[in-house]
């Protein structure tokens, strides 16, 4: 479903990928973990070509993301996209957030949007909120609203970088049974998480970078068990002794 | 000194006053929506991908914001007037709504600057063209963000107007000019030109605050 084939990407002189390679099942969750700075953001943003590519090719159920025939809005309709930071936008309601893009990319009627965002919000325990302003919203409420407007657009793909790091820890909770849910339905994830018991529960596979290459791919009891590179054993003896 | 005010020469001269406050209001309101009209467009090329159109639009910018707008209104008039047949009104109109654009553009440009760069990259993911994401997502911000700034502008173009006298608009500032010249009482009618300004200024902080209100976002 998500191919990644010997992508690069340099920032200026810095190597932020290097040769690195991916193939994402469909219907698989895949969590892409890995210390600060390894490149985990700009690899996923390349998937929906938030960030540009040098070298190699990323085809998203068949369509070359980077190929300059490909329609990209189009393409884009069909990756949802859930941000760190949210990006909720705070001048339209949570409805209205869900529902600008259907209305306004896929042209569904106003009356069918409005129907389908208020059932996702819903389904999301958001059925009080839909005419609340972001700013009235908690970071967990946020994020939720963040899903359900990537789901609205009936997308092939989600990917998601470090849904949870802005969140109170007792707010992650709420998102990440989101998630859960969701890969219960057989979405294709990709999610870039710290939470290590979240991608041991419900990942297919981790996927470990470091150092603008991937290091490691494995499945999360072996992976977590019996970390092959010294890198990942590194890792995670960092990340699961505190 | 041996000046006595006489306080009737303004309801006497009210009349004619009053015909100048109309015509500052046309031409200061038409202005108004051209520059915001020109701003917008020369807004958006500043911040615009396109090199040449964004080095274009600071052209345009720069320029405007540093020659007198007393010059540009006679290079209006009487330049471009030559070429067209522009009354005093139109050459009015359009040296304002220039002059005036230009400093639309920079308020407009900041407001977009300052509208966080996540907001355009998920309006795109999900998406979007940058003209959608443009037009849904971040102008709406950017209009909020710039009402202030906007309403000094807009008061700073009321006052300028008074320049559009010296190519023969009948303007409030014209008007006054007129009637002191045949009645020497130039304390009492500039005072009441003064308070008239004001009247006019003070309305539109008004408007334009009650807007800043209604469209204010929790963030
Ligand atoms: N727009 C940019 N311009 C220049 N350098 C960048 C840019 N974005 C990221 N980088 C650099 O690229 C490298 C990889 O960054 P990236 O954000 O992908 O890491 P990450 O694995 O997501 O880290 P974190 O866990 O901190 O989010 C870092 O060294 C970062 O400083
Ligand atoms: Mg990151």
């Amino acid at each position: 479903m998500i191919s990644i084939k010997h992508v690069s990407k340099s920032f200026g002189t810095l190597k932020v990928l290097e040769n690195v390679s991916l193939e994402v099942p469909r219907s698989h969750v895949y969590a892409l973990i890995g210390p600060s700075g390894a490149g985990k953001s700009t690899l996923i943003r390349t998937i929906n070509a938030l960030e540009g590519i040098k070298a190699g090719e990323i085809h998203v159920d068949g369509v070359s993301i980077h190929s300059p025939r490909t329609n990209i809005n189009k393409t884009r309709a069909d990756i949802g996209f859930v941000f760190q930071s949210f990006n909720l936008y705070p001048h339209l309601t949570a409805l209205q957030n869900v529902t600008v893009s259907p209305i306004n990319v896929k042209k569904i009627n106003l009356k069918e949007a409005a129907d389908k965002g208020k059932e996702l919000l819903a389904s999301l325990g958001l059925h009080d909120k839909f005419d609340s302003f972001p700013g009235q919203l908690s970071g967990g409420q946020q994020q939720r609203v963040a899903i359900a407007r990537s789901l609205a657009m009936d997308p092939k793909v989600m990917l998601f970088d470090e849904p949870t790091s802005a969140l109170d820890p007792e707010m992650i909770k709420e998102v990440l049974d989101a998630i859960r849910k969701l890969a219960t339905t057989g979405m294709t994830m990709i999610v870039v998480t710290h939470e290590m018991g979240f991608a041991r529960e419900i990942c297919n596979q981790i996927v470990f970078m470091a150092d603008s290459k991937i290091v490691e791919v494995a499945p999360p009891k072996e992976f977590f068990g019996a970390p092959k590179t010294e890198r990942a054993q590194d890792f995670l003896s960092k990340v699961l002794n505190h | 000194m041996g000046y006595r005010t006489d306080w009737s020469v303004v309801p006497e001269s009210l009349d004619i006053l009053l015909k100048g406050v109309l015509l500052t209001l046309e031409i200061s309101i038409i202005a108004l929506m051209i520059s915001i009209a020109i701003g917008v467009i020369a807004g958006l090329l500043r911040v615009s991908k396109s090199k040449p159109l964004a080095f274009l639009a600071t052209c345009y910018v720069e320029f405007v914001r540093g020659i007198p707008l007393l010059v540009l209104l006679i290079w209006i008039y009487f330049g471009l007037g030559r070429f067209f047949r522009l009354g005093a009104y139109w050459a009015a109109i359009i040296g304002l709504a220039v002059f005036s654009g230009a400093f639309v553009a920079e308020i407009v440009r900041a407001g977009i600057q300052a509208v966080p760069k996540g907001q355009m990259e998920a309006a795109r993911s999900s998406g979007m063209s940058y003209y959608q994401a443009m037009r849904l997502i971040i102008l709406p911000q950017a209009f909020r963000k710039v009402l202030p700034p906007m309403a000094s502008q807009f008061i700073i173009l009321i006052k300028d107007s008074s320049l559009v006298s010296t190519i023969s608009a009948a303007d409030l500032t014209l008007n006054a000019k007129n009637l002191v010249a045949y009645n020497f009482r130039s304390f009492e009618i500039w005072t009441a030109v003064a308070f008239l300004y004001f009247a006019m200024t003070f309305t539109l902080s008004m408007i334009i605050r009650h807007f800043e209100h209604k469209y204010k976002v929790v963030e």
